[in-house]
């Protein structure tokens, strides 16, 4: 069981290893985004300070968003995923294993690049670890809930548009709590108490998603 | 034995049969209800000492956020019982409250504003309950989308379900999540009415008024299952009897 598990998981990364040139987009994506803030709305450091938890999550959230089509799409279109659930493994582990391979190709560079986006944000440096937590913590999270969504439109022409409206609003805890974390370190404060709250909805995605997915990968599937 | 009338309800044919006896009563009763109430609440009642007569809002508006989250939860119910029973009618059922819980959500949304205005000088505030509101607005608009996207009947039904019963375990993370961004952000500088015991003058309208839009839900998605009902058995028996003229 857990050998399906991680042939899942190796394949899945030998495949996002073979086209780089996809990895390297939500990257770019996050450092537009972030760019667009200070030009709309002024450079002045006093201003970005401010608002700099906020934007450096809301961007990364939507770089999150980008590539979650991408976690069942193609499996979906050559028929892999069939085959994946028509294997006698559960599903709910397999999905899992999908999941942890797309969280570890497209969140950790995200992950890693954040800093670099939050210093030219000026964020106070002393505010970095906390960040860092809280994308640890939150993206988890994003791409849990995310494959939800994503099993349940991957047969649909419509996908993009209807994946973002059904999940923006199921990603708005995290955003809150994330966001309010990094503030809270900006402002000199302990943030512990949201980070921890972030763990929790860690624990309860990774405990109530995977089955969700699987029912609906099934559905969509049939 | 005992779940005889469960399995009969399941059935489309008794279930649209029993809806078209019931809608007429119900509808009658909702009528009673939500006129008498809201002469009650607006005419009878008294006015408020603090806020005078703008809070008389409250008879539309508190029903109507009631309203709203219960649709959810009938959406869950309803999903669930798609999902372990594989029943038509509850896939039927759900898919009819969306909308339903979309415009009552919609109502909530601009009273609440409406209030506002008089009580906060503004028409939106980003305050706990409003915010809440709204994001349940866009989780009704995203399951009627997903409802639209997905041609296949009852792919679509199974689909909702999970949807509807994701949102029920998110709802009350996202409701506390705002109600804890709300208290960090703002402060208490919003001057937020709490009324701890309301007066029996104003509760008992209320009441009547919520009972009022239960009724009328109860009617609505009946009505509206039934429409739903017969499309998805628009090939079967019993559904081209009742579309044949004379006969019935």
């Amino acid at each position: 069981m857990w050998r399906a598990f991680a042939t899942i998981l190796a394949r899945d990364l030998r495949l996002a290893m073979r086209q780089r040139g996809e990895l390297a987009q939500p990257l770019v994506f996050f450092a537009a985004v972030a760019t667009l803030f200070p030009l709309a709305l002024g450079p002045e450091r006093e201003l970005l300070q401010r608002i700099a938890p906020g934007i450096a999550w809301v961007a990364a959230l939507l770089a999150v968003l980008l590539p979650m089509e991408r976690i069942f799409r193609p499996d979906f279109d050559d028929g892999t995923l069939e085959q994946m659930l028509l294997s006698p493994h559960p599903a709910e582990l397999l999905a899992l294993a999908k999941v942890i391979a797309h969280w570890l190709v497209t969140c950790v560079p995200v992950i890693v690049l954040a800093p670099l986006i939050a210093l030219v944000l000026q964020l106070p440096v002393a505010a970095l670890p906390t960040l860092l937590a809280s994308l640890a913590l939150g993206t988890p999270v994003l791409a849990l809930v995310g494959a939800i969504g994503v099993a349940l439109t991957v047969g649909l022409r419509s996908g993009g548009p209807l994946l973002a409206l059904l999940l923006l609003p199921l990603y708005i805890p995290v955003l809150i709590f994330a966001a309010g974390a990094v503030d809270r370190a900006a402002a000199d404060m302990t943030a512990a108490g949201p980070l921890y709250v972030l763990a929790a909805m860690l624990v309860l995605a990774l405990t109530l998603a995977p089955p969700a997915i699987a029912a609906s990968l099934r559905i969509s599937l049939s | 034995m005992a779940f005889v009338w469960f399995h009969k309800l399941g059935s489309p044919r008794h279930f649209y049969a029993l809806s078209r006896r019931l809608t007429p009563w119900l509808g009658a009763i909702t009528a009673v209800l939500l006129l008498g109430g809201l002469y009650w609440g607006l005419v009878v009642a008294p006015p408020d000492y603090q806020q005078g007569e703008s809070y008389r809002i409250i008879f539309v508006h508190v029903p109507s956020a009631w309203m709203s989250m219960f649709t959810w939860m009938f959406m869950a119910v309803s999903g669930l019982m798609v999902l372990v029973w594989r029943m038509k009618v509850a896939a039927s059922l759900m898919r009819a409250a969306a909308p339903l819980g979309a415009s009552v959500t919609f109502l909530a949304l601009v009273t609440g504003s409406l209030w506002g205005k008089p009580m906060w000088g503004t028409f939106w505030v980003w305050d706990a309950r409003l915010t809440s509101e709204l994001v349940l607005l866009f989780l009704y608009l995203g399951f009627i989308a997903l409802q639209s996207a997905i041609e296949e009947r009852d792919a679509a039904g199974r689909a909702g379900a999970v949807l509807a019963l994701v949102g029920v375990v998110n709802i009350p993370i996202i409701h506390y999540s705002v109600e804890w961004w709300n208290t960090l952000h703002q402060g208490p500088t919003v001057t937020k009415f709490d009324a701890p015991s309301i007066s029996l003058d104003m509760l008992l309208p209320l009441l009547v008024m919520a009972v009022g839009f239960m009724t009328w839900f109860a009617t609505a998605v009946l009505k509206r299952a039934r429409c739903d009902i017969l499309e998805a058995e628009s090939s079967s028996h019993w559904v081209r009897e009742l579309a044949t003229p004379g006969k019935r």
